[in-house]
């Protein structure tokens, strides 16, 4: 008898918990409300079964506990009622699964307008890398990473030349603008991940991955890693500052190409060998 | 119902064969049960005290130094966890413990709590005591062999505490143990502490593969006469499954882990890509992370229904028993077993959504992964049928049984958010996935372990546990672990990432901060209750009252054994022979409630009693 108050209680506590809560999401900025739906309606269907059959276990410990002079009913199947428990959920999670997949679609099929942005990470840090005037990103290579190359672009890619880097961990975006993220690793796995924004996917090095979102409220937002990487994992901290367009153009606009990057190099060299010779 | 007998003719037409004179009935026909093919096992007995309990062969002693050994790493697991919440909780007073401390706490109770505590103790501990006993057999096939599978397995377990002495300390690398981190510094324990992981766990897969062996081959060929597939008690076909499933798995496992050791020692690049460590490049080029975490998961996702589909079956016979009904649905139960331990080899990636790999895969994961819910779901809905109507015992036993329904289900449900490719985008690497997994296979095969200690501790030891005891015990751990687990899913909606030692300084997340004290409060309670079992048992083996033979009224073979506890042989002069399944429970016409498998048809000819 107690028992099955006490079980009851809990289920109640749990639905009251979750109507409650002062801890769910964080508020979106970005386009991935569909995700956000399918999770509320996980809950709803999801949520019903757990209540539904916690219940019904429930109403059997109160209804059939103990007793010495009552038999238990003896009947080992019934197809009929497996029958239509089995279709039942089939056809539930089928409805879970579709609009999960929909969105999955969506997730990886990048639109054709995205700016493409170069996250590079590292134990224990981010940097950045933008598209020049010609759109395209120069390709890479770690091997070429040094001073006067921190993202390894192969110096004889054309591309690469105008490309623009943003070495900081905080990167500005422009507000409802599709954001293609291609993740770069130099040392081990890593994920940026910004709340917020919903999305993530994980940096592995030797490889580059990709997602894309589109930031749709202006803001400061925290990067996050999300897939452990060492001692320094819970550190490993980044940034983004949503902005409207104006704003973001002349943020993008005093930011340093490759190619002023080499010449400042090619300049720090050039005084060094005079000091040198002097 | 399952497994009928041709008709009344065949029978007929048998009994001109060779008769079975031992059930002496009225009715020889309707009795008939196929004679043994091959004679009876020889036995070797131990003589000395070192045969007897330490080199034994016997399997139910083989099981309890499994049970005990399993439940040394699952108390080391359970202190880890506590040093874990502490920091979690409460860091100021933690300020002994630096980042690598946690990260190799964090890691070793991983690894300890799934492969070297809850495997071997379902399929070490409970299935080396229960298969021979259930299936009606003297001892497991090859005594020999399943001596060693223990020796071996207890080797690894020192192998893997002494890495908590070696120089740099124990592996710290998450128990995924993903490659590249694993072996790089930036890891702790990266230097000797991964190696010992390492060769401990390849020392596990090889004790494993001894006594999976032995677990297979008795249930395939050691059945007593009469045991056909479809009476066997569902905890065994439970156990057989899962060492199907880790017989095929535990290979990938043994794999991964020996190529990352020679990545490690030799500098090979299996999982290792180019990689530039504090300004330099490393000897390594060309191999892919993402190898590791297909093999890693190949074993890893399996492994999970390895835990799960012996309790699934533990479960099933101990609500029966309890409920004094016949478990609902057998066939249905037995083949979703059987389908989910299929299944599961087509689910791995569902760990790798945003691992990197090829996000088309997620499509197909996704679909098998969901797919996957339907047998279960039936068995949830099985295991409430069987409630429905039955006369139902609320003891200790059934309390496990009924916490373990609300727990499974409940990490049933987030299963299908983060199954469901992309919820679990936003979802993946947060609290809400540490909370899903210890909620399905951490606490509902806890639970079902528990029910199951205080079911068969009387065949064990033949002595009652302590019932009050043992329902204080279910409800602070119960109570308590629900509510670590239950708000520890909004940790990961905020989005508060796993593998955090600290992470205050986010502004969403200070409103973790009081959540997080009260969980390590309950973590702490919830682990000091175990030792009420720990202090019930040894009360009860010192002054506990004696339990008569088959206290509970079950009908499986266990507790129809020749003495309590069971002797070497198991079954005295002469094995049991099966004449039904083990659920005739409550039969109509039946003068007690329950029908021991051993009572021939003839005994019971004026009851209801269906035929299986």
């Amino acid at each position: 008898m107690h028992a099955g108050i006490i079980f009851l209680l809990v289920i109640i506590g749990s639905v009251l918990f979750h109507i409650f809560t002062p801890w769910y999401w964080t508020d979106i900025a970005s386009n991935w409300g569909g995700m956000d739906d399918t999770i509320t309606l996980t809950f709803w269907v999801g949520g019903g079964v757990f209540v539904a059959v916690c219940l019904f276990m429930i109403y059997c410990v109160f209804r059939y506990s103990h007793k010495e002079d009552r038999r238990a009913e003896y009947k080992p199947e019934d197809k009929k009622l497996e029958k239509i428990l089995t279709w039942a959920t089939t056809l539930g999670v089928a409805a879970l699964l579709a609009p999960g997949l929909i969105i999955w679609n969506q997730y990886v099929n990048v639109p054709k307008n995205a700016i493409e942005v170069d996250v590079m990470a590292w134990q224990w840090g981010w940097q950045y890398r933008l598209p020049g005037a010609d759109g395209k990103l120069g390709t890479t290579q770690v091997r070429n990473i040094a001073d006067n190359n921190p993202f390894g672009i192969n110096p004889d890619d054309p591309f690469g030349r105008d490309d623009i880097m943003v070495e900081s961990d905080v990167i500005n975006l422009e507000n409802n603008r599709p954001v293609k993220i291609l993740l770069r690793s130099v040392d081990v796995l890593h994920n940026w991940y910004v709340p917020q924004f919903r999305a993530k996917m994980d940096a592995v090095p030797g490889t580059v991955t990709f997602y894309w979102f589109e930031p749709n409220k202006v803001g400061e937002y925290e990067v996050l890693c999300a897939e452990y990487c060492g001692v320094g994992h819970y550190a490993m901290r980044g940034g983004v500052e949503v902005q409207d367009k104006a704003d973001y153009e002349v943020w993008l606009s005093e930011q340093e190409t490759f190619e002023q990057l080499s010449a400042r190099y090619e300049k720090l060299d050039v005084d060094g060998n005079k000091l040198a010779k002097k | 119902m399952s497994d009928e007998y041709d008709n009344n003719k065949s029978y007929q037409a048998q009994s001109s064969e060779v008769m079975d004179g031992s059930t002496g009935s009225v009715n020889p026909d309707i009795d008939y049960v196929r004679p043994a093919e091959v004679g009876e096992q020889d036995l070797y007995h131990g003589h000395s005290f070192i045969e007897k309990w330490v080199f034994c062969q016997d399997a139910k002693v083989i099981g309890v130094q499994y049970f005990l050994t399993a439940v040394f790493t699952g108390i080391v697991g359970l202190i880890l966890s506590w040093l874990m919440r502490l920091q979690l909780g409460f860091p100021e007073l933690a300020g002994f413990m630096t980042a690598e401390h946690y990260y190799q706490f964090v890691t070793m109770h991983g690894m300890i709590m799934v492969v070297y505590f809850l495997t071997a103790l379902f399929l070490g501990g409970f299935g080396n005591y229960l298969i021979p006993l259930m299936v009606g057999a003297r001892d497991m096939v090859f005594p020999y062999v399943n001596m060693l599978s223990f020796w071996m397995f207890f080797v690894a377990v020192a192998v893997l505490m002494a890495s908590f002495f070696v120089p740099g300390g124990p592996t710290g690398a998450g128990w995924t143990l993903y490659p590249p981190q694993t072996i790089l510094e930036g890891t702790p324990g990266s230097g000797t502490g991964i190696l010992l992981m390492l060769i401990s766990l390849s020392l596990f897969v090889i004790g494993f593969t001894m006594g999976g062996l032995n677990y297979m081959i008795t249930i395939l060929q050691a059945r007593t006469r009469g045991m056909t597939l479809m009476r066997m008690p569902l905890t065994v076909w439970g156990i057989f499954t899962a060492t199907v499933l880790a017989m095929l798995a535990f290979p990938a496992l043994l794999v991964s882990a020996i190529m990352m050791t020679l990545d490690k020692v030799l500098q090979t690049s299996f999982f290792m890509p180019t990689i530039l460590k504090a300004g330099e490049v490393l000897e390594y080029g060309g191999g892919s992370p993402i190898l590791f975490q297909h093999l890693f998961w190949f074993f890893g996702h399996p492994e999970v229904y390895i835990v799960a589909l012996p309790a699934f079956g533990i479960v099933s016979d101990l609500i029966s028993v309890h409920a004094r009904k016949n478990i609902f649905g057998y066939r249905m139960m037995v083949w979703a077993i059987v389908g989910i331990g299929g299944l599961s080899f087509f689910v791995w990636a569902h760990h790798m959504y945003v691992s990197g790999m090829n996000p088309w895969f997620g499509f197909f994961f996704a679909t098998t992964t969901l797919i996957i819910a339907v047998p279960t779901a039936m068995k949830v809905y099985n295991w409430i049928l069987t409630l429905w109507r039955g006369n139902i015992r609320i003891n200790t036993v059934m309390l496990w049984c009924l916490g373990f329904i609300v727990t499974f289900v409940n990490g049933g449900i987030t299963g299908i958010f983060l199954g469901n490719v992309s919820v679990d985008v936003p979802l993946s690497d947060t609290y809400f996935v540490i909370a899903h997994f210890h909620m399905v296979m951490g606490i509902a095969p806890l639970m079902v372990i528990m029910g199951a200690v205080y079911h068969w501790f009387p065949l064990v030891a033949g002595k009652m546990l302590h019932e009050g005891l043992g329902k204080w015990h279910f409800w602070i751990t119960f109570l308590g672990a629900y509510s670590i687990y239950f708000p520890m899913h909004y940790l990961g909606f905020i989005g508060v990432p796993r593998r955090y030692f600290e992470m205050y300084d986010s502004p969403y997340m200070t409103s973790a901060v009081g959540m997080n004290e009260f969980i390590s409060i309950a973590a702490f309670i919830v682990g000091a209750a175990q030792f009420i079992l720990v202090f019930n048992i040894i009360k009860t083996l010192k002054t506990g009252k004696k339990a008569e033979q088959n206290p509970w009224k079950a009908n499986s073979l266990e507790w129809y054994t020749s003495t309590v506890p069971p002797e070497h042989g198991n079954f005295g002069e002469r094995l049991p022979v099966v004449h039904r399944w083990p659920y005739d429970f409550s039969v109509p016409g039946a003068k007690d409630d329950f029908i021991p498998q051993t009572t021939a048809p003839s005994e019971v000819i004026h009851t209801e009693v269906e035929k299986t």
